[in-house]
This record gives C-alpha cells, sequence and structure tokens, in this order.
C-alpha cells in the first residue's frame, strides 16, 4: 500500500482521516475464537451429559411446592426488605443525630447485626425459648400485660423474618446514612431558608437526593436478601431451597433439582435488576442533561 | 421616619477561637438596601448566615418587625425557640445564597411553589400562576419546566431569587449573589436586584460589587474584622471614607476593578 492519500476534495494537504480504514487486530479474533471454543463446550457438556436430566427439570419447573417455595423465598425477602428499610432509615436518623446516646446505641445495633453471621441469628433467633419460655409486654420492672408462649411465636417464618430484617435493616442503615451525607449541606440550608421544619426538609428535599445513591446499593442487598433466604432451610422453612431438598430427598435426583432452584433465584434476581434501573432513572430527574439535538454513542 | 424591620444589638457570634463578628448593631428600615461590603473574611456572610439563623450566635440579639429571633422568653430568661418556631420566623426573611442551592431534582417552576405550597398550604394552581409571574419578572419566563442542571448560573441565582420572593418576606439577604458567577453573567443578576430595589423590598445586600453599591444602596456599611466600621450613604462611603482601613480597602479595589 502506498502512504501518500489519494487527492482530498478539500484539498488542504495530502491526507484525510476520513479515508482510514480500521487496523487489523489478531489478538481480538484469537480471544473470540477461544470463547467460541469454550462456549460450544459449555452447551455440549449441557446437552450431551444425560445426568442433567433436564426433563426432571421441565417436569418439576412448575411443581406446586416448588411455586409454594418460591412464594415463601420471595415474602420473606420482601418482608425483611421492608422491615429492614424502615428499621434502617430510623438507624441511619440516629447515627445522623448530634445527641450522643441515641448516636452510640445506633452505632452499637448497627455493629451486632452486620457482625454476627446471619446464619448464626437465624438458629439463634428459631431457639429463642430456651433462652425466654414466655414473651410478654408489662409495664417496665411492673406487672405483666399479656403474655405468649415463645414456642408459639417463633415459627420458621417469624424466626426467618426476624434474623433476617435484623441483618438487613443493619447494611440499609448504612447505605442511607452514605446517602443522605452525600446530599450537598446547601439544599438543607436552602430548604430551612424557606421555612420548611425540619422532617419537610428532610422527606421533600434531603431523602429524594439521596435515593440517587441509595438506590444502586439497595438494589444489590435486596439481591443478597433474596439469596440469604437459602439460610431458613436450616430451620425448616418451606422456601425454595427448602421445597427442592424436599424431593430430592426421595427421589435423589439432586442435580436437576437444584438447577430447578437456581432457575427460580437467577430468574427473580434478573426481574429485581431490571426494575431497579428503572427506579434509578426516576430518581435521575433533574441529574441527565436532556439531549437536545446530536446522538450519544 | 419608616418602621425598623431589622434590628440588630450586640450581634456576637465565635468559630472556636476566631472571633466572626463582634457586637454588630445594625437597623434596616422598610424599603431600605443596605449593601455590605468588606474584605473576606470581614463577616460579612456570616452576619446574613446568623440573621437567618443558619448560625446559631453568641451574644446579642436580632429582631424582625420587633420580634427577638431565634429565642423566646421562658420563667424569665430566655430559651432557644422550637424548630417549628424557628421555621415559621424564617418564612418572614428571603435568603438568596452565593451557591444558588436550588433544588436539582425539581424544575424551576417547582422550585419556586414548593415553598408556597408545602410551607403556606397554598393551592397549586394559585402558587404556579404566582410562580410564572415570578419567573417572568426576573426574565425567565419560558424556562419554567427547565431542571437547574440546564440552566447558566445567572439564570439559576435568578430563579433562586424567584423562589426568595415567592413567600414574600419582610426582608430579602443577599449572600454574595454574583460571586459564583462567571463575569459576563454578573450584570443580569444585578440587574434584577436594581428592579427589586426599585420596587421599594428591604434588603441587605453582602458583595464585592463596588459599582452597584454606589448606584443602588441607600446606606453602604462597611466591615471589617467582625465589625462595622464605617456606615453611611454610598457618596459618603466612596466619596469621603474616613477610616484609614476603608480607605485602604477601596484603593486595593479600584486598582483590580475599575469602577
Amino acid at each position: 500500500m502506498t502512504l501518500t492519500a489519494p487527492p482530498t476534495r478539500t484539498g488542504a494537504g495530502p491526507h484525510d482521516v476520513a479515508t482510514a480504514r480500521a487496523r487489523f487486530r489478531p489478538w481480538r479474533w484469537v480471544a473470540a475464537a477461544a470463547l467460541l471454543v469454550i462456549a460450544a463446550q459449555i452447551v455440549a457438556f449441557g446437552v450431551g451429559n444425560e445426568r442433567f436430566r433436564w426433563d426432571v427439570v421441565a417436569a418439576n419447573l412448575f411443581a406446586p411446592s416448588v411455586l409454594a417455595g418460591l412464594g415463601t423465598t420471595v415474602l420473606l425477602a420482601v418482608l425483611a426488605m421492608l422491615i429492614g428499610s424502615l428499621v434502617g432509615g430510623l438507624l441511619a436518623a440516629a447515627q445522623l443525630s448530634d445527641f450522643g446516646p441515641v448516636r452510640w446505641a445506633a452505632t452499637l445495633y448497627v455493629g451486632i447485626f452486620r457482625g454476627i453471621p446471619p446464619l448464626v441469628q437465624l438458629i439463634f433467633w428459631f431457639n429463642l425459648a430456651y433462652l425466654l419460655p414466655r414473651l410478654s409486654i408489662d409495664v417496665p420492672f411492673g406487672p405483666t400485660l399479656i403474655s405468649w408462649s415463645t414456642n408459639d411465636v417463633i415459627t420458621p417464618l417469624t424466626a426467618g423474618v426476624i434474623g433476617l430484617s435484623l441483618v438487613e435493616s443493619a447494611y440499609m442503615a448504612e447505605i442511607i446514612r452514605a446517602g443522605v451525607l452525600g446530599v450537598d449541606q446547601g439544599q438543607r440550608e436552602a430548604a430551612s431558608a424557606m421555612g420548611f421544619t425540619p422532617l419537610q426538609t428532610f422527606f421533600r428535599i434531603v431523602l429524594p437526593q439521596a435515593m440517587r445513591v441509595i438506590i444502586p446499593p439497595s438494589g444489590s442487598q435486596f439481591i443478597s436478601v433474596l439469596k440469604g433466604t437459602a439460610l431458613v432451610s436450616v430451620i425448616a422453612m418451606n422456601d425454595l431451597l427448602h421445597a427442592v431438598q424436599v424431593i430430592y430427598n426421595q427421589t435423589y435426583e439432586i442435580v436437576p433439582m437444584l438447577i430447578v432452584a437456581c432457575i427460580w433465584y437467577l430468574a427473580v434476581v434478573t426481574l429485581l435488576t431490571l426494575g431497579q434501573r428503572r427506579l434509578e432513572r426516576h430518581f435521575a430527574r433533574g441529574h441527565v442533561r436532556t439531549v437536545a439535538t446530536g446522538g450519544v454513542s | 421616619m419608616n418602621t425598623t424591620v431589622l434590628s440588630l444589638r450586640g450581634l456576637t457570634k465565635r468559630f472556636g477561637d476566631h472571633t466572626a463578628l463582634e457586637g454588630v448593631d445594625l437597623d434596616v428600615t422598610e424599603g431600605e438596601v443596605v449593601v455590605v461590603i468588606g474584605p473576606s473574611g470581614s463577616g460579612k456572610s456570616t452576619l446574613v448566615r446568623c440573621v437567618h439563623q443558619l448560625e446559631s450566635i453568641d451574644s446579642g440579639a436580632m429582631y424582625l418587625d420587633g420580634e427577638l429571633l431565634g429565642y423566646e422568653e421562658h420563667r424569665g430568661g430566655l430559651r432557644p425557640l422550637s424548630p417549628r418556631g424557628t421555621a415559621a420566623q424564617r418564612r418572614r426573611i428571603g435568603m438568596v445564597f452565593q451557591q444558588f442551592n436550588l433544588f436539582p431534582h425539581f424544575s424551576a417552576l417547582r422550585n419556586v411553589t414548593e415553598a408556597p405550597r408545602r410551607v403556606h398550604r397554598r393551592d397549586a394552581a394559585d402558587a404556579e400562576r404566582d410562580a410564572a409571574a415570578l419567573l417572568a419578572r426576573v426574565g425567565l419566563g419560558d424556562r419554567a419546566h427547565h431542571y437547574p442542571r440546564q440552566l447558566s448560573g445567572g439564570q439559576q441565582q435568578r430563579v433562586a431569587i424567584a423562589r426568595a420572593l415567592a413567600t414574600a418576606p419582610r426582608i430579602l439577604l443577599f449572600d454574595e449573589p454574583t460571586s459564583a458567577l462567571d463575569p459576563e453573567l454578573v450584570e443580569e443578576v444585578l440587574g434584577v436586584l436594581r428592579g427589586l430595589a426599585a420596587d421599594g423590598l428591604t434588603m441587605v445586600v453582602v458583595t464585592h460589587e463596588m459599582a452597584f453599591a454606589r448606584e443602588v444602596a441607600d446606606r453602604v456599611v462597611f466591615m471589617d474584622d467582625g465589625r462595622i466600621v464605617e456606615s453611611g450613604p454610598p457618596q459618603a462611603i466612596f466619596g469621603n471614607p474616613t477610616s484609614p482601613r476603608l480607605r485602604g480597602f477601596l484603593s486595593r479595589h479600584n486598582r483590580e476593578v475599575p469602577a
């Protein structure tokens, strides 16, 4: 090839980069070929290995007990996330308080429930009856108003909800606190300058802006809670993992039943991720310049 | 003689060992435009921030229409007002910040309607009509539905002025409203301020714009080291400064920014 370019239309000089062609980049072709081979191998393994028993996977994917387990898993994750976010919000507010004792109490709470493995906490709450045979509401150091047997109150469901919510609230407190700290101090000043009360300032001005920072890590957090619900199978709660375990304990089709669980976990997590993207767009209001003309790469 | 709107008596503010304001006395009468000038760190921003109770004061007292700001009498002494009481007082004072501090998640119109609607419980349609008129007054009638990020600095500051006007405050405080602006955008904001002064609003303007002070102020206050060193009509302050510190300040300023 000659290095001197053909004469240009505008005649500015001998070269015009508009006529340039792409370079040949051999290692990209090598990498693509390698990935293709690996992908083909995985597909061949999945299809060729009869022990995957895809027929069993298909037959059990929509089995009533599996769907019931899925429902429990989602319910548990949603409850833990809702309670965790509410309590986490209060804890974040407490940690940002200028009153020491409130701040120390919240910091201690976060330290404890974030520091103990969730599995240990679940087993602990499930066995609460050993510590407190009866739960009661009473006047501090005074008479008892109502009382229940702990074994009636602590079912696998309540133990699961309590355990997961406590862990969740500790993590959400940190996420919300970081989001609130990220909002410029001038926003608070402007809001109070307009005569907003502290509560109005928080809910109308600070929180909506903090949400932009809070949503992405909360989405990841929701996904880890959803996966964390698999822990409740150890306290005999009928979640998705427990449902497939019950089936494979009878049929010994361990791998296909675990694949059923994997498919459902991935499906729910994918849905959550899509929902998170939508929320992020909503709270990005005013933070993205609308593109008047021209494209964005 | 007009009625006194704002009255400061012996105002003192400390940040640790540093005394930002020391025994400041100032009265602002209705319809008066007071322009506060002085070198950086002289306490002029702290002064308006204290009036707006964004900073607590260490001694002295402030009165708005004769009412003590930030404190109330209690069992023969004084105690701080409740957050609600403070918020109620702030509603009667408008503030424009150096950094605009518009709410980025609201449109220009919504920035202006937010306080009338949430704080004064105004009807949405009424508030929007008034807000549109205010935006037109600052020359931004066609930018009502833009978000702050889509506006230039000068436009954002004009929205911020409309927002401060929306609650019909007794007095407007400006904390260096043009200091964060590109030079070519300063004039559009000063133009709005001139209009407000001509409309007879009571204003305290902290600024480095000497030409503006000379032209618009009813009274110029020169501060240095947390004290009011000299104050008077602009002709006296700029034409016949008595204190050496003011003379030094003005000569430095004239060398840098020919007025």
